[in-house]
Parts: structure tokens; C-alpha cells; sequence
């Protein structure tokens, strides 16, 4: 690649308003459907009170040290994910930050679908349209779930999901169109407040309900023998890094939009105890109205099914929801929730990918909205048909347990330990923020974090080819989940020998190396 | 709601919200390192 050939470098980037504006996009990015439906079931399931623990523990030891690392790679060396990975890592680096883009937009092909299923019930929660027989309507009535033995992938359409999918493509894209200041940042600054009113009181109302006390009881009441359990402390470390929105280049393209001279941990420390936060809120909210169930059908909180994941929002929920008086205003609360906390999230996904392409082929940010058409016309085919639980299970499974945990683990191995960047990493961090970190914010990212999540990777993997996944074809999962891997690791070696329209390696950090006292090869 | 379950909440109210408050405040009370090394202004950039 002759620096002679592209004498220009990659335009100056686009920048946050300020402060403000960056950790309200970031901390749009990390709340998303996993603090309101995954971390309340899993912190019950794993030790209750004590899961507060291994959850800190985390926090503090895995999810705080990537953030960092993401941010710290972002902002030194301003691009997406692989323009800043090729400044730091020639092409290996940019390999990786290639798989995370192609990540990112798989992720956003069902993100979406979960997003319209939520705008659905947002209106059904008005009539209380499910009825009775929640699971039934859910999977029958409305996205009408064909056989995933027989019959994975189809393309029988379903208007019911097509139309929501359709206007849910559409409000992202406008959002991202309009820009990073007057798109994303806008759309977070107006949607983070709303979402936290709309969902104090959802929490609110749920303590006032019979048998509210019973879920908190449930939900808080420690079992300290699950601190003996291997498995409890990998669940928190899991709930962790998929909470926090790291390592997949979301944080990294944020990170390349602030100005150089930018408080960076100390803005890190906010968005991370901010997404900590609505996440033990979720857990109030959610285990009071679970509690409430259990006592309106007279069993015990253990008793109640389905805590986790999509069967919680749209099976156990408007359960809840058609029990109480007054629930349709519930439901439209926990709804609409759903969906501003999604479509925050969704749009850091899609940054990742228009950011990317913007960089390496020079486009301009209407073109590479243009260019994202693709990914959202492929989403309707694939979400928008009764095979649509299907495919957005199983690509879920995939990109997320092996993807990004992958990703994490490439990333923390190739700039800590291969390239030898931590320490300069560790210098920028303190050169321009407040809260300073240095030898221990190494050892964590180098070690600490790619060991537990090597761990976690290792477990799943094997999970996945012994035991298959949730009784779906063979072929299917082959096509769907390790073929997205496949395609992940073919961007990452394709794209990396595709010419940059703008020269990438024309670039000077601030603070330079000189400046850093940054010793070549040193691991510190 | 048991004893315990009570100190469980009011634990992880305190590390977690206080954590965000205390966070907050420290952003607040320092919002920029006191001097920065020479360079770093940005240009306009683009919006």
C-alpha cells in the first residue's frame, strides 16, 4: 500500500456537542433490552441478593477495564472501529475491527425485529390484545412461529410483524441520516430522560401492587452457597460485558467523536454505574410485578416461569399486565420502554457499520445510510416471516456468545500483549481524564478479561456443538449461527486488502508517544 | 420482606445509585484535567 498513491488523509470526524451529549449516547448504547430483560432473571437465578457480588466484581475487574480499553482506542486514535484498530495494529488491527463491523450489522438485522415486536405490543398493550393465553398469542397469533425442526427458514410473510419491522427501519435510518450531533445525540438526549420517567413509574406502580414485597423479597434474599459456584461468577462476568456494549466497536466509534481534550474515564465511570443503575431499577421493577403475579394466581415467586429474555417481555409481562386493573397503562409503560431503550442501542449498532464504511471508502454519511438499505431490506426478508423467532434466536446465540466475547478476547490479546499498547493506552487515558489508570487497568484488560471470557467462550462452544441449539435443523444452525461467524472472519481477512479511498496511516496522536513517555515495546 | 433481603436492597441502592452520584459528582467537581500536554485543539470538524 504506497502512502504516495492516496496523498490525502481521512477527513476530521464528525464531534459531540460536549460531555453531555457523548454519555447520553452512551449510556443509550449500553441500556438496552438486556438491563430490563436479562439481568433481573439472571441476578435471581444465580444467588439473589449475593449476585451483587460477583456483579461488581465484575464490574470493576472486566467491564469498567474494556469500556476503557474502547474508549481509549477510539479516542487516541479517532476512527471507527477499523480505522482506529489499523492505526494501532497495522492489519491485523484492522482485521478485528472489520469482524466487529460485520458483527454489529448482523446484530442489527434481528435488533430491529425485537424493536417492532416491541412497538407491536406497545399498541396491543391498549386493548390487551394477547388475552388470555399469552405464549399462544405470542407465537401463534402474532408471529405466527413456524416448526423450527421442519421448517427454519421460510418466507411466508407476516403483515403483522412486516409493517412494524418496516417503520422501525425507517425511524433508525432518519435518526443516523440526520448526523451524529443532530441524529444520534438528539434522539438519546430526548429518549434517555423519557425512558427513565417512563420507567420510575412503571417501578412505582409495581411497588404499590399485592404480593410486590413477595418478588422484592424473592429477588434480594442472598444465597451465599451460589458464591461457591463457578457458574454464578461467569453468568456475572457474562451479564457484565453484554450489558456494557462492549468490544463489538460500538464504544470506539463513540469515543473517535469526542474532541481530543475530553475527560474520558471520568465520562467512562458515569455511563458505566448509569447503566449499573437501570439495571438494578429493572430489577425492582420487574421482580414487583413478578411478585404480584405469583399472588394473584396464588403461587409461590419460585413458581413463576419464564424470567428472562423475550418470553419475559411479551409472554410473562402482559400476563402481569392483564391481571392488574388499570394494566393497559402498564403494559404501554414497559412497552414503550422496551422499544426507546432499544432504539438507542440500535442506532450505536448501525453507527458502528456506517462509520466504517464512511472511513474506508470516503462516502458521505447520506450515502452510507443509503448503503445500510441493504442490511435493512435482508432484516425484513429474514424477521419478517414466521421464521423470524428463528433466525433472530439463532444469530443471537452466535454473534453475541462467540462473536463479541470472541472479539473481546482478540482485541484485550493483540493490543495488550501483541502490539504492546496498553501502556500508551493507559498514558492517553490519564493525559486527558481526571480518573487515572495504569499498571492495574492493564492487568485487568490483559489478563483478567481475556481469561474469563476465554473461559466463557470455551464452555459455550462446546454447549453449541454437542448439544446443538433449541431443537432447530442442523443445517439451519449451520447456515444461521456458524456461518455468521464464518462471514465475521471473512470480512475481517477481506476487507483489510480492500485500498482505502483516503490514505488511513496519514495520522499524527495527540498525545504523541514523546509526550506520553511512552517506552517501544514496554508491556507497561 | 425478610430482614436480609432489606439489606441486600439498601446495599445495592447505595454501591450502585451512590456509585452514579458519586461518579456524577466526581465528573462535576473535576469536568477537565488541570493542564493539558501542548496540542490537541481540533479543528471544526464536520457536523
Amino acid at each position: 500500500m504506497a502512502r504516495t498513491a492516496r496523498s490525502e488523509a481521512v477527513p476530521e470526524r464528525e464531534q459531540w456537542s460536549g460531555q453531555f451529549g457523548f454519555i447520553m449516547a452512551a449510556v443509550g448504547s449500553a441500556v438496552g433490552l438486556g438491563n430490563i430483560w436479562r439481568f433481573p432473571g439472571v441476578a435471581y437465578e444465580s444467588g439473589g441478593g449475593a449476585f451483587l457480588i460477583p456483579y461488581l466484581v465484575a464490574l470493576l475487574t472486566a467491564g469498567i477495564p474494556i469500556l476503557f480499553l474502547d474508549y481509549a482506542i477510539g479516542h487516541r486514535f479517532r476512527g471507527s472501529a477499523p480505522l482506529a484498530l489499523r492505526r494501532l495494529g497495522g492489519r491485523l488491527g484492522e482485521g478485528i475491527g472489520w469482524f466487529q463491523v460485520v458483527i454489529c450489522a448482523l446484530i442489527a438485522l434481528y435488533y430491529t425485529g425485537v424493536l417492532a415486536w416491541a412497538g407491536s405490543y406497545f399498541v396491543f398493550s391498549f386493548g390487551e390484545k394477547w388475552g388470555d393465553d399469552t405464549l399462544g398469542f405470542f407465537t401463534g397469533e402474532y408471529l405466527q412461529v413456524s416448526d423450527g425442526a421442519e421448517r427454519p427458514f421460510t418466507l411466508d410473510f407476516v403483515p403483522a410483524v412486516l409493517i412494524p419491522l418496516v417503520l422501525m427501519w425507517i425511524v433508525t435510518l432518519v435518526i443516523l441520516g440526520a448526523g451524529v450531533v443532530k441524529g444520534v445525540q438528539r434522539a438519546n438526549v430526548i429518549i434517555i430522560p423519557l425512558l427513565v420517567i417512563a420507567f420510575l413509574a412503571l417501578v412505582v406502580r409495581s411497588l404499590f401492587l399485592p404480593g410486590a414485597l413477595d418478588g422484592l423479597d424473592a429477588f434480594f434474599t442472598p444465597d451465599f452457597a451460589a458464591l461457591a459456584d463457578p457458574g454464578v461468577w461467569i453468568a456475572a462476568y457474562s451479564q457484565i460485558f453484554f450489558s456494557l456494549s462492549v468490544a463489538f466497536g460500538i464504544m470506539i466509534t463513540y469515543a473517535s467523536y469526542r474532541r481530543r481534550r475530553s475527560n474520558m474515564t471520568g465520562a467512562g465511570l458515569v455511563v458505566a454505574f448509569g447503566n449499573s443503575s437501570f439495571e438494578i431499577l429493572a430489577g425492582i421493577g420487574v421482580f414487583s410485578a413478578i411478585g404480584f403475579l405469583a399472588h394473584q394466581q396464588g403461587i409461590g415467586v419460585d413458581d413463576v416461569e419464564g424470567l428472562t429474555g423475550p418470553i419475559l417481555a411479551f409472554v410473562t409481562f402482559p400476563a402481569i399486565v392483564s391481571e392488574m386493573p388499570g394494566g393497559g397503562l402498564m403494559g404501554a409503560l414497559f412497552f414503550g420502554a422496551l422499544t426507546l431503550a432499544g432504539l438507542t442501542s440500535l442506532i450505536s449498532i448501525i453507527e458502528v457499520v456506517i462509520a466504517a464504511i464512511r472511513d474506508k471508502f470516503g462516502l458521505t454519511r447520506g450515502q452510507s445510510v443509503a448503503a445500510i438499505g441493504v442490511i435493512a431490506a435482508l432484516s425484513i426478508v429474514l424477521l419478517g416471516t414466521t421464521s423470524g423467532l428463528i433466525a433472530l434466536d439463532t444469530v443471537d446465540q452466535w454473534t453475541n456468545n462467540i462473536g463479541i466475547v470472541a472479539s473481546a478476547i482478540i482485541t484485550t490479546i493483540v493490543v495488550i500483549w501483541i502490539k504492546r499498547r496498553g501502556g500508551e493506552l493507559a498514558r492517553h487515558l490519564s493525559a486527558v481524564s481526571t480518573f487515572k489508570v495504569g499498571t492495574l487497568w492493564v492487568l485487568f484488560t490483559g489478563v483478567v478479561a481475556p481469561v474469563v471470557l476465554f473461559y466463557m467462550v470455551f464452555e459455550k462452544v462446546r454447549d453449541l456443538i454437542t448439544g446443538g441449539y433449541e431443537g432447530y435443523a442442523t443445517w439451519y444452525l449451520g447456515v444461521a449461527g456458524w456461518g455468521s461467524i464464518v462471514l465475521a472472519l471473512l470480512g475481517a481477512i477481506i476487507l483489510p486488502l480492500v485500498t482505502w479511498r483516503n490514505d488511513p496511516d496519514r495520522f499524527d496522536e495527540w498525545p504523541s508517544k514523546e509526550q506520553l513517555r511512552v517506552t517501544k515495546g514496554a508491556l507497561l | 420482606m425478610s430482614a436480609i433481603a432489606i439489606v441486600f436492597l439498601i446495599v445495592a441502592a447505595v454501591v450502585v445509585w451512590g456509585g452514579l452520584l458519586a461518579s456524577i459528582g466526581f465528573l462535576t467537581a473535576r469536568p477537565e484535567v488541570s493542564s493539558y500536554p501542548p496540542g490537541g485543539e481540533d479543528g471544526p470538524g464536520e457536523d
